[in-house]
């Protein structure tokens, strides 16, 4: 049984199927990630998982911890356990980066707010009353974004395109977090369509099209990921399930 | 003076009552029609003139004087009934240089008008700034007609802050109008928190006549309930390289309702000015990142209006 269980799956959206029977099992204490071309259902799916506006309305069931999650809220899903680290993350005039970082911590302390900017880079002194507004460049939001997560020590962890926006030292500094965040026993599923991501999961899920084309563990999925899906040879429309063993 | 009021007035304020002991920080603090504090410093002149309901107060700033910590202003009425005319004359001369503190307190308000009509001239190289900080009660009973003209010399700077986010708003309505010389620095910024069936006008009227003058509008204001807020902005760019900006946003929920009606005119093929408008409900992406770090709805949304009027 996995920390999250997601059975049969499916969402429509303006007539269209986005998710097709979904079905996987995440698990606790591991790296995942969720990989597939753009347009494939991956982000819908996170979304769908932390219960966003406009994705709630699923058939199919959510488990979180075995309790099923479909009618919480997005806090509700929040303060069971699960947090979401947006691939474009929101920008707010007036909130400092303290206060934007300590608004999920359960105990609030100063101590803790800095370890986490600590650890994903940002020196606290330079950055603790900065805004988390435009002023950031976009590396910095996601370090922002990623810290404000990891002040929360929540066991379970999505991350959409960890990657995106952000030149090679951060995704250096990210990758290093999300071991960090490993070893002290958090689940992670990182939403990417970049092998240099991928290739920091233990299981990986492929997506195509709506639904889960292949599930196994990363070294499988990334060299049929790298010689099929780079660029995508069939439209974003496959045609048989089981890749692997066609 | 009434040592009596004008600690009352500080306290209502939030002023620390330590900062008017100190020699070195000018301060004027006046509780409806009567002054109950003053003290200027060297290069600072400030006349008060009693009239019916107020005063009529001259600020001159000489030459080259420049004022190194902010003046304490406190404009309140503790009486709970009542009018209070202000009528103020400020002249910035030349190379001088002053921030101002305004305090404006109501605290007891039941039906009180706070009217404040100033002219300000600010002139060449000379620096103004005015940070206006209302702090009401929670009773409605309060309206608040602060109208200035204000003139800025050439390379002068005056920048105007207007802050109403504790207690009631009751009515208000700013009209702000400014000229601006060669290389001069303009910005005005206001901050609401208008609820119940409080209503806001906010008029801010900018005029870019020199070359390289700049200028900035900016409005935030958080409606609720039933309240209502409009923001006229107008800024009109005429000097060559003349550059503006506009800005406002204001939040909507329950019932308020929120307008925006931004001017903006270039008169010069070397001018710029742009503009950018936000009206309506918390923004659906900001929220929802806040609730997926455990807030409620509305613990998210005060943190983003919070945010906005900070």
């Amino acid at each position: 049984m996995g920390i999250l269980e997601i059975k049969n799956v499916s969402l429509q959206m303006d007539g269209k199927k986005i998710l097709d029977e979904v079905s996987v099992d995440v698990w606790e204490g591991h790296i995942h990630a969720l990989v597939g071309t753009n347009g494939a259902g991956k982000s819908t799916l996170a979304s769908v998982i932390m219960g966003l506006e406009g994705y709630r309305d699923i058939t199919g069931d959510l488990f979180f911890n075995g309790e099923r999650i479909n009618d919480l809220s997005i806090d509700a899903r929040a303060r069971k356990g699960i947090s979401f680290g947006w691939q474009e993350p929101a920008r707010f005039e007036g909130i400092s980066i303290e206060s934007f970082v300590s608004a999920g911590m359960k105990e609030k302390n100063k101590k803790s707010i800095n370890a986490a900017l600590q650890q994903v880079g940002l020196n606290p002194d330079e950055y603790l009353h900065r805004s988390v507004d435009t002023t950031l460049s976009g590396g910095e939001r996601k370090k922002v974004e990623l810290a404000s997560i990891i002040a929360m020590d929540p066991p379970f962890i999505m991350l959409d395109e960890p990657d995106s926006g952000i030149d090679v030292g951060t995704l250096k500094k990210m990758a290093e977090v999300i071991k960090a965040l490993k070893k002290k026993g958090t689940t992670i599923l990182l939403i990417t369509h970049s092998l240099e991501v991928l290739k920091l999961a233990d299981h990986a899920f492929l997506m195509c099209n709506g639904t889960i084309i292949e599930k196994a563990t990363a070294d499988k999925i990334i060299p049929y990921f790298e010689n099929n899906c780079i660029p995508c040879d069939h439209k974003n429309e496959p045609t048989t399930k089981g890749v692997l063993e066609s | 003076m009434n040592a009596d009021d004008a600690v009352l007035l500080s306290k209502s304020a939030g002023i620390e009552a330590e900062l008017l002991k100190k020699n070195n920080i000018a301060h004027l603090f006046i509780n409806h029609d009567k002054v109950v504090g003053i003290h200027a410093v060297p290069g600072l002149e400030i006349e008060t003139t009693p009239i019916k309901d107020g005063l009529d107060i001259q600020v001159l700033l000489r030459k080259q004087t420049q004022v190194k910590h902010p003046v304490q202003m406190c404009f309140g009425m503790l009486p709970k009934r009542g009018i209070q005319r202000i009528n103020m004359d400020v002249v910035i001369e030349e190379h001088a240089s002053i921030d101002v503190i305004a305090h404006c307190t109501f605290p007891n308000a039941v039906d009180v008008q706070h009217i404040m009509n100033a002219t300000i001239s600010i002139k060449d190289h000379a620096s103004y700034s005015y940070f206006e900080r209302h702090v009401h009660g929670q009773k409605s009973g309060i309206t608040v007609v602060p109208k200035a003209k204000i003139h800025l010399g050439s390379h002068a700077r005056y920048q105007t802050d207007f802050e109403l986010i504790k207690g009631r708003v009751g009515v208000i309505d700013i009209d702000y109008e400014t000229t601006c010389a060669d290389y001069s620095t303009l910005e005005m910024n206001a901050r609401i928190n208008a609820t119940h069936d409080d209503v806001v006008k906010i008029k801010e009227v900018g005029h870019l006549n020199g070359e390289h003058a700049h200028g900035v509008l900016l409005s935030r204001v958080a409606v609720r309930d039933t309240a209502d807020a409009s923001v006229f902005s107008e800024l009109t760019a005429s000097g060559a390289y003349a550059r503006g900006h506009v800005d406002c946003k204001e939040i909507v929920q329950d019932q308020g309702t929120v307008s925006a009606i931004p001017v903006v005119k270039v008169n010069h093929p070397k001018a710029h000015i742009t503009h950018e408008a936000s009206l309506g409900s918390v923004d659906s992406k900001q929220l929802q990142t806040l609730m997926a770090r455990g807030l409620s709805e509305d613990q998210a949304i005060d943190m983003i209006i919070q945010g906005l009027l900070q």
